[in-house]
């Protein structure tokens, strides 16, 4: 019998726990902190918990040290998403998530669903989405199946973006084989508010009410989080198709809008999303944050099929669907609100004072566990492993005298520039409306977009990046340059950058190799990050991206977001006239280790990637925003860049 | 009687049907020779209470004319099916997968 | 007093607020909403539905926003030759509504198109357009999934023979080719105007060519005539 059909009577056995993915040791623990046996429901609940998508078990400890503080910072990590102070009162809520899974199995389904809970990630902290980026990774295009997954994903992305009526203003694309089996589906959404309208997700005092807000609730996804997430990828998993996500853009419309009225009106004490881990995740975190527990009665949760026993209620993943606290005295208005937006609000139960998640199915109790044991008492796993031999191999790599000689090297420029991951992106950005609600001073195909903040001079520069190659041939340095690149991209559109999102998918951390990556990219990360000034204020991790074809790359993605205080000081891309002199800032010299130049027109991956010089980095960034601000700077690019434009874009029919 | 009525909707013959196209391009680049004449169009089931048959199928027809179809590009048919206790209770009853 | 110009709200427009400030950017104009709910048009003098996905528009743009109570007056506003723009998914419900003729199709290239788009003005005989010189090209975006204007031959010959192709697609020559023509529509048509010359409705968003910041400010002209007609 599967996970997603056990009903509540099952005997937890040792082959169900295993089922669960949950140690044996895990399983003590969890018999320890309960003081007896789970059922299967409560098996199900802490499988998902303590599942490294919603536990981090492998990656919290590292994760601490990364910096999250600064004078900007106005919401840091553990809440829906982040917040930095853009000055005039206003402050923007960002934050990226991975969707690879999901997005492996059923490209346009997953890719939809990434960007619905990113978005909702957003907006329940009161923050009306205004921008959406996207990082994706595919195998190379010559595969069908990578076409297959870039045609989809993108239609995916468009889509639901689009209806939602939140632009696509940017993003990267790479394809590599290391994705082959693999890809990368990461999405980014960035929010705005003034900084009284930060919502947090609490529950306030006991006896409030809990009311499920939104769609109802299907098989949609049972054990997405904790199997889907947290596992590799093998060919059975295409056979998960059914428990797939599916998203509804419209509903999420009326979701979004229904949020913000009930924050501006005040009709609500806190809000969170119930995208991944259901309703499980969302209200025992909320109960967390608050010191309080909740008591939840699963007969209430509005159903879209007949027979759900507490598990799947519990476990359900169904999109579009919002968690709501909410006291009597604010009840009218709540109900008005949601009736007003043709959504159905249900309370379900109510906090209390005892600490414990409780659940019921009308009288009977079906689960009964401290909040804590959910939240707090995830197991942390700290290794310390060897650097990997691989590396020592790809890092000897030399050019070798003359290596060079015989090429042409207009040639290999024109090779280069029609290299899928170089080439312009037009094909997959003219799927994304990226003007919509008439913020886009500068869209998709540049080093940064650019957005006014209406009724100030002000603009916010936005850019996401990432290199996998360079993390796989040298970690640390390859996370500090991902954090390096993005700041380049913002001086080159003469924005100051203010904080990091971060995005990191990795492979399986149980195996050294992988955690080693991890590790070190971590630390990378976060020296350049303090060197930077751009503390990491929220973010996620994706382990697991591996199939029969091994690892992806190491790929931590970089959101970051950045200042203008002036619009009209920005630097403009294509603003170059004739006769206009070049200038080169910063710079490594000549360096072709783990470039773009071995990978497509050599077929080598190999060597280091340029080093990473942070202090020169941070110097560049003021130079060129000083240069703009003496209006002496008329375009600049960044020096790593895709092309902006190119007689071919690349796209699925390519490479056919 | 209770009705289970289907409602096929597709453009009207001649009109440019791009997805139809695409469809029929992918096929024939994946190897399917001699397949033409592809268009997508819509499947729509649903369940209507009470009346005679007449009068449901009258009340169908509106719906597609009014909402389902576009009479300007589309063309619309549809069939009743009186439902049965049998289907009823597989629908009321049904375990998904 | 100003002129109050109401924006009709459905609950998956999304470039309301876009058309809102397109319309207060005008002098002498206030916009106010109007809820798809309501049967009330608070008064105003002109109407525009906005672009977005009405609702959800899965079955077909436009089609159940047509039915929604605030529907039933903005086609009596019309017909009695009150001004109503419809841009976007407006375009789409005033064909379903029947205000104007033809339909709007998924696009020829099946995938969504957002994008510069030269346009070719092909009439100035309506408020919205009269202040550009005819035959002016101007740039607005495109950002739609359904734009593709077909009609009958009878339809499409009568409509120009009337003028009332109010925009074509064209590439920044003004040359009308299939290469400027985003979405597959029948002789390039981006936008129509209805026989009283009251309604406007096309594809091209004016509301996102307000300002040179952005890109392009050609389309303040359309929302300045709009209020002009209706003061």
């Amino acid at each position: 019998m599967s996970p997603a059909t056990a009903l509540r009577d099952q005997p937890v056995t040792d082959d169900l726990v295993e089922a669960h993915g949950i140690t044996p040791a895990e399983y003590q623990r969890i018999v320890d902190l309960l003081g007896r046996e789970p059922n299967v429901t409560e098996l199900g609940v802490f499988s998902l918990m303590w599942s490294e998508h919603c536990g981090y078990k492998y990656s919290r400890a590292r994760l601490a040290e990364l910096p999250t503080e600064g004078p900007q910072v106005v919401q840091g990590p553990g809440e829906n998403a982040g917040a930095v102070d853009v000055g005039e009162g206003l402050a923007v809520v960002f934050k990226m998530e991975s969707h690879n899974h999901p997005s492996a199995v059923e490209p346009y389904q997953g890719a939809a669903t990434g960007v619905g809970g990113i978005l909702r990630d957003v907006f329940t902290m009161g923050a009306r989405p205004i921008a959406l980026l996207d990082s994706l990774r595919f195998g190379e295009l010559s595969d069908p199946h990578a076409r297959y997954l870039f045609r989809n994903v993108v239609r995916g992305i468009g889509d639901y973006g689009n209806c939602v009526g939140v632009p696509t203003v940017g993003g990267e694309v790479v394809f590599d084989d290391a994705y082959r089996g693999n890809p990368l589906v990461n999405a980014m959404c960035v929010g705005l508010l003034r900084h009284d309208e930060l919502t947090k997700g609490a529950t306030g005092a006991p006896g409030n009410g809990v009311y499920v807000l939104g769609a109802s609730t299907g098989r949609d996804g049972i054990h997405g989080a904790s199997l889907l997430a947290s596992s590799e990828l093998s060919d059975d998993t295409l056979e998960s198709r059914p428990t797939v996500q599916v998203g509804d853009p419209f509903s999420e419309k009326l979701l979004l809008e229904a949020t913000l009225e009930l924050i501006e009106r005040d009709a609500v004490i806190g809000i969170q999303d119930m995208g991944a881990a259901g309703l499980t995740s969302s209200s025992s975190e909320m109960a967390s944050r608050s010191g309080t527990g909740i008591a939840i009665d699963v007969a209430r949760v509005p159903r879209r099929e007949p027979a759900m026993p507490p598990y799947e209620v519990l476990l359900s993943e169904s999109q579009e669907r919002m968690l709501v606290v909410a006291d009597d005295a604010k009840e009218p208005l709540l109900m008005e609100i949601a009736e007003k937006w043709d959504l159905p609000c249900t309370r379900i139960g109510e906090v209390t004072g005892d600490g414990t998640w409780r659940v019921v199915e009308d009288e009977v109790e079906v689960c009964s566990i401290p909040v804590a044991a959910l939240v707090d008492e995830v197991p942390k796993y700290v290794r310390e492993v060897g650097r990997p031999a691989y590396l020592d191999e790809v890092q000897a790599w030399e050019p070798e005298e003359g290596w060079l000689a015989g090429r042409d090297p207009l040639d290999d420029l024109a090779t280069l520039l029609a290299a899928p991951t170089i080439a312009c992106k037009r094909w997959a950005w003219e799927q994304y409306d990226h003007h919509v609600q008439t913020n886009t001073v500068l869209g998709p195909g540049a080093d940064a977009a650019v957005l006014r903040l209406r009724g100030t001079r002000r603009g916010i520069a936005l850019t996401v990046d990432g290199n996998g190659r360079w993390v796989w041939c040298d970690p640390r340095t390859g996370g500090a340059l991902a954090v390096a690149e993005a700041a380049r991209n913002l001086a080159a559109v003469g924005a100051k950058p203010l904080a990091v999102t971060d995005c990191l998918n990795f492979g399986n951390p149980e195996k050294d190799r992988v955690y080693y990556q991890f590790v070190e990219a971590i630390r990378g990360i976060a020296e350049a990050c303090r060197a930077l000034g751009t503390p990491v204020v929220s973010g996620n991790v994706s382990f697991y991206n591996e199939s029969s074809t091994g690892a992806v790359h190491p790929t931590p993605t970089i959101g970051m977001v950045g200042i203008l205080e002036d619009l009209e000081k920005r630097i403009r891309p294509d603003g170059a006239l004739p006769g206009d002199i070049l200038v080169e800032l910063g710079g490594t010299g000549a360096h072709l280790g783990a470039s773009s130049f071995l990978k497509e027109v050599v077929g080598t991956v190999a060597g280091r990637p340029p080093a990473a010089d942070l202090e020169a980095e941070a110097a560049a960034g003021d130079a060129v925003r000083a240069l703009s601000a003496a209006g002496l700077v008329r375009a600049a690019r960044e020096r790593a860049s895709s092309s902006p434009s190119s007689a071919r874009p690349a796209s699925p029919d390519d490479g056919a | 009687m209770n009705a289970r009525v289907e409602v096929f909707v597709q453009l009207k013959p001649g009109m440019l049907d791009p997805q139809g196209e695409t469809l029929e391009r992918a096929l024939e680049s994946m190897g399917y020779e001699g397949v033409s004449g592809m268009r997508v169009g819509k499947w729509i089931t649903f369940a209507v209470e009470g009346g005679e048959r007449a009068e449901i199928e009258g009340r169908v027809d509106e719906m597609c004319r009014r909402l389902l179809a576009n009479p300007v590009i589309e063309t619309y048919r549809y069939g009743l099916a009186e439902a049965g206790l049998e289907e009823t209770a597989a629908d009321g009853g049904e375990e998904a997968r | 007093m100003s002129v109050r110009i109401g924006v009709v709200r459905f609950p998956g427009t999304n470039c309301d607020r876009d058309v809102f400030d397109a319309v207060g950017s005008v002098e002498g104009s206030e916009p106010v909403w109007l809820w798809h709910k309501e049967r009330d048009l608070e008064g105003v003098r002109g109407i525009v539905l906005a672009g977005g996905f009405s609702f959800g528009d899965y079955l077909r743009a436009g089609a159940i926003a047509r039915f929604s109570p605030i529907m039933e007056e903005v086609v009596a506003f019309a017909r009695r030759g009150g001004p109503v723009l419809g841009i976007c998914n407006g375009f789409q419900i005033l064909t379903e509504a029947g205000l104007l003729p033809g339909a709007l199709m998924r696009n020829d290239r099946i995938t969504f198109v957002c994008r510069d788009q030269w346009l070719k003005v092909e009439t100035t005989d309506t408020p919205f357009t009269r202040h550009y010189s005819a035959g002016q090209l101007v740039r607005y975006t495109v950002a739609h999934g359904e734009g593709n204007y077909v009609a009958e031959e009878e339809v499409l010959d009568r409509l120009e023979e009337e003028g009332r192709v109010a925009f074509r697609y064209v590439d920044e020559t003004g040359a009308a080719t299939d290469a400027a023509n985003p979405n597959g529509s029948l002789r390039n048509i981006a936008g129509i105007r209805d026989e009283g010359g009251n309604i406007l409705g096309l594809m091209p968003h004016p509301d996102r060519a307000m300002s040179e910041l952005l890109g392009s400010g050609d389309g303040a002209p359309v929302f300045r005539g709009l209020v002009e007609a209706a003061a």
